[in-house]
């Protein structure tokens, strides 16, 4: 049935040569590989449970009196868009469910994003030839966020709504193009009729499709590059090691498809996320207690509340407050993000392309950066709860923040500089593991090979491929074409190529290709 | 073999199991909790399934595949070629090429003017709110207030009447307890009674939260505190500026009106705030 299907597709379109190389592709495994896949289906969940939402969410600010099924809402004056979401919570059968899934798959895809992000920030994996991935990349994180951010403000209760103000202000305090932009993007002086069609029109086209889009290029630039892989006695730059897509690695990633879904949905129906009907309809003049907002906007938060009251007013204009906190901060952030790789390729001077990736300790200045960043962001996330810190160790506000404004500037440096040493001792010290190095190696000047004598180090052997013993061999298989195989028996390991080749000059040539330093012995 | 076939078809099973479930609950008229648990069993039964699989059943191991280090470019001079033997016609037609990069600017350009009709001109508006001299203040229920309607020490919300609800006009009335010398200019003020806008000059949430032991206003979202007795100076917080003073006085009726406008821009800055 499948063959006769496929004859029919190929006798048409061709392209059962294309079939035959990506049935046979070879994916490295590595748990840390699986972060952008939990992504990636984390989209799909949050697609499918989306258009679920579309059919009952009514994104218009039109006021009307609810007369739904929650008790405590009934007879207020809302806006149709808060009502629909309080009636597809409670009066829509498996409505709640699928909503608080769509949540929680918003969650899952942000949180998975970063984590991908600091794995491939971390092991280098940006490098040539992938720079233009990781652009694409840090653009899927920046919809993502987007998409989180007006996904939450949709329904209009009191709590989104006091978010979208501070958005309006944020637009507002941008230098000269700022009153214009956030009166096109608003409609008008906040709170305009206009915002939540429009962001509901944002949120269910504009970006996902953008999101779409790029994950495609994404995929389709990891497949025409290959993934990297992490070093290893078989691994080279020029060779890829790993499960076959067909039928092994189809199955474990369709696997994490249904894995990541059973989480959202089991957590859509057993942990409220984002309950409206508690927060009450927005108006502009009411606040709730005090109360935090969705956690992939926190550092965001965290930096507007920290900072210091400054601004600077000079010649009848002025750059107000939330400008640096709210808009300064992350554009530095994504913006030495979307520049990194070409900054590290032109301080350390190597240009030349990379399918292996680093360990941290390999660049330490890579790793003290990234280090400095990350504390840098959770810190001004820890910032964003100074309110319920300052609740549960009984202290004033004023107090946690004058900490944090000191913190958050000192501690993210001395992190870095504590990160620097310990990853050139590591290095040094030749430890294979962490916990294997000796804890004075940190203490003493990084390199020194007297200090480190001193401990009982020994400075790193060179790392180079290792081919003692090894050899390839090409053979002719049962279906009488020709395949090879690298053998190490020092290590008792042996892998097959992935395909079949027509004759046996094309698999000794792939072969050397892939181990280049590896003796081949021709027949076995 | 036999033992993971068997707990394979278990996975399979149970996720079958929980489906069945699933529309008896949705059926039966829905639970939120039970069909998040089911659909999460009918899911995960698949997920344990396939894991299972691939590990039990699927042949294991690892394939090495060669890859290009750099990319193949033997092409690329044919390419270069191919593109400059096309574009040297174009080359030679200088004025033909320039006239259609002009007109794909000027539509472009002239594309980007409909963006324009996305929002009002921005003009004064910030400047001004809707009180106006002789409005009374009133609460978001539309009822006006005499002074000996304010308990001391206590502050209401109010709008000016006909604009009830409105975001930028929203203003807090506070009668200062006795002792206390209400800020700003005298004729500002009506018996200890003071106005000052809702909205805080930090992001413009509104400043919902009065400290009866300090009379201070303090913003719930990013503490910006603000002092009333010193004509609501900001003490903490992010907030640079006070919250702008709403001259107040009495009508005839004894009920507070405004005596204008704000007499200056209310909420967060902006670059042009004047």
């Amino acid at each position: 049935m499948i063959s006769r299907l496929a004859r029919w597709i190929d006798d048409r379109i061709g392209g059962s040569a294309f079939a035959e190389s990506a049935l046979s592709k070879v994916f490295p495994d590595h748990w840390s590989f699986m972060l952008g896949e939990i992504a990636l289906y984390s989209f799909v969940v949050l697609v499918v449970t989306g258009v679920f939402l579309t059919f009952f969410f009514d994104p218009s600010v039109a006021e009307t009196t609810y007369q739904g099924g929650y008790d405590p809402l009934r007879g207020e004056t809302m806006s149709e868009a808060y009502r629909s979401v309080v009636e597809l919570s409670f009066d829509v059968r498996a409505g709640l469910v699928m909503r608080q899934a769509h949540h929680w798959a918003a969650f899952t895809m942000i949180g998975s994003l970063v984590l991908h992000l600091l794995r491939v920030f971390f092991t280098g994996a940006f490098r040539r030839p992938r720079e233009i991935n990781w652009l694409v990349g840090v653009t899927l994180l920046i919809l993502a966020l987007a998409n989180g951010f007006t996904g939450y403000s949709l329904p209009d209760d009191l709590l989104s709504g006091m978010g979208l103000r501070i958005m309006y202000s944020l637009v507002l305090s941008v230098p000269v193009i700022g009153t214009w932009v956030a009166f096109l993007l608003f409609g008008g002086e906040f709170p305009d009729q206009e915002i939540i069609p429009r962001l509901f029109v944002i949120h269910i086209m504009i970006v996902p499709a953008a999101i779409a889009v790029l994950i495609a290029v994404h995929l389709a630039l990891i497949w025409h590059q290959k993934h990297t892989d992490y070093a290893g006695r078989d691994r080279r730059e020029s060779n890829v090691v790993g499960p076959k897509l067909w039928p092994t690695y189809a199955s474990f990633s369709l696997a994490l498809f249904f894995a990541v879904f059973a989480v959202v949905v089991t957590m859509g129906g057993l942990v409220q996320v984002n309950p409206v009907w508690l927060y009450g309809p927005f108006r502009p003049s009411e606040v709730g207690p005090p109360s935090q907002p969705d956690w992939f906007v926190g550092w965001l938060e965290g930096a507007l509340r920290i900072f210091p009251p400054w601004e600077i007013r000079a010649f009848g204009y002025e750059i107000p407050n939330p400008f640096y906190p709210g808009v300064l901060v992350p554009t530095v952030i994504f913006g030495g993000l979307y520049l990194w790789p070409f900054l590290e390729a032109r301080f350390t001077g190597d240009r030349g392309p990379h399918h292996l990736l680093d360990r941290a300790r390999d660049h330490p200045v890579r790793t003290a950066f990234g280090v400095t960043a990350l504390s840098f962001v959770v810190l001004l996330q820890v910032a964003a709860s100074n309110d319920l810190l300052a609740h549960g160790f009984d202290a004033s506000v004023a107090t946690i923040t004058w900490i944090f404004r000191i913190v958050v500037p000192v501690v993210p440096p001395l992190l870095g500089w504590f990160t620097y040493r310990l990853m050139t001792a590591l290095r040094a010290s030749g430890a294979e593991r962490f916990a294997e190095m000796p804890l004075r190696a940190v203490m003493r000047p990084a390199g020194d090979a007297e200090a480190l004598a001193s401990v009982g180090a020994e400075p790193a052997a060179v790392a180079g491929p290792t081919t003692d013993g090894a050899e390839l061999t090409v053979y002719a298989a049962a279906d009488g074409r020709w395949r090879w195989r690298y053998r190490d028996p020092a290590d008792d390991i042996e892998l097959d190529s992935n395909t079949s080749y027509v004759t046996e000059q094309l698999a000794a040539a792939d072969a050397r290709k892939a181990y280049p330093e590896t003796p081949l012995v021709r027949n076995r | 073999m036999n033992r993971g076939r068997g707990l394979i078809l278990a996975a399979f099973g149970a996720s079958m199991a929980a489906s069945i479930g699933v529309t008896v609950v949705y059926a039966l008229g829905g639970q939120p909790q039970i069909e998040g648990v089911l659909l999460g069993v009918a899911l995960g039964g698949i997920a344990v399934g396939l894991v299972l699989f691939g590990h039990r059943v699927l042949p294991g191991g690892h394939f090495v595949q060669a890859r290009d280090v750099v990319p193949p470019t033997t092409q690329r001079p044919e390419v270069a070629a191919s593109f400059e033997e096309g574009a040297e016609p174009i080359e030679r037609r200088r004025l033909i090429a320039t006239a259609f990069a002009g007109s794909v600017a000027l539509l472009g350009a002239a594309a980007v003017f409909p963006i324009r009709s996305l929002g009002t001109r921005p003009g004064r508006q910030l400047d001004h709110t809707s009180w106006r001299r002789g409005l009374r203040a009133v609460t978001n229920a539309g009822r006006p207030l005499r002074v000996d309607g304010l308990d001391p020490d206590s502050v209401v919300t109010v709008f000016p009447e006909g604009h009830e609800g409105s975001a930028d006009s929203q203003t807090l009335l506070i009668r200062l307890p006795g002792g206390i010398t209400p800020p700003g200019p005298r004729d500002w003020t009506v018996n200890g009674v003071v106005a000052f806008s809702k909205i805080c000059t930090h992001a413009g949430c509104p400043v919902g939260l009065y400290q009866t032991d300090t009379q201070e206003l303090f913003c719930p979202c990013h503490q910006s505190t603000f002092s009333v007795p010193e004509g609501a100076r900001p003490t903490f917080g992010p907030a640079t500026r006070p919250l702008p003073q709403l001259p107040i006085g009495l009508d005839d009726d004894g009920f507070i009106i405004a005596l204008s406008d704000y007499t200056e821009p209310v909420g967060p800055g902006f670059w042009n705030r004047p």
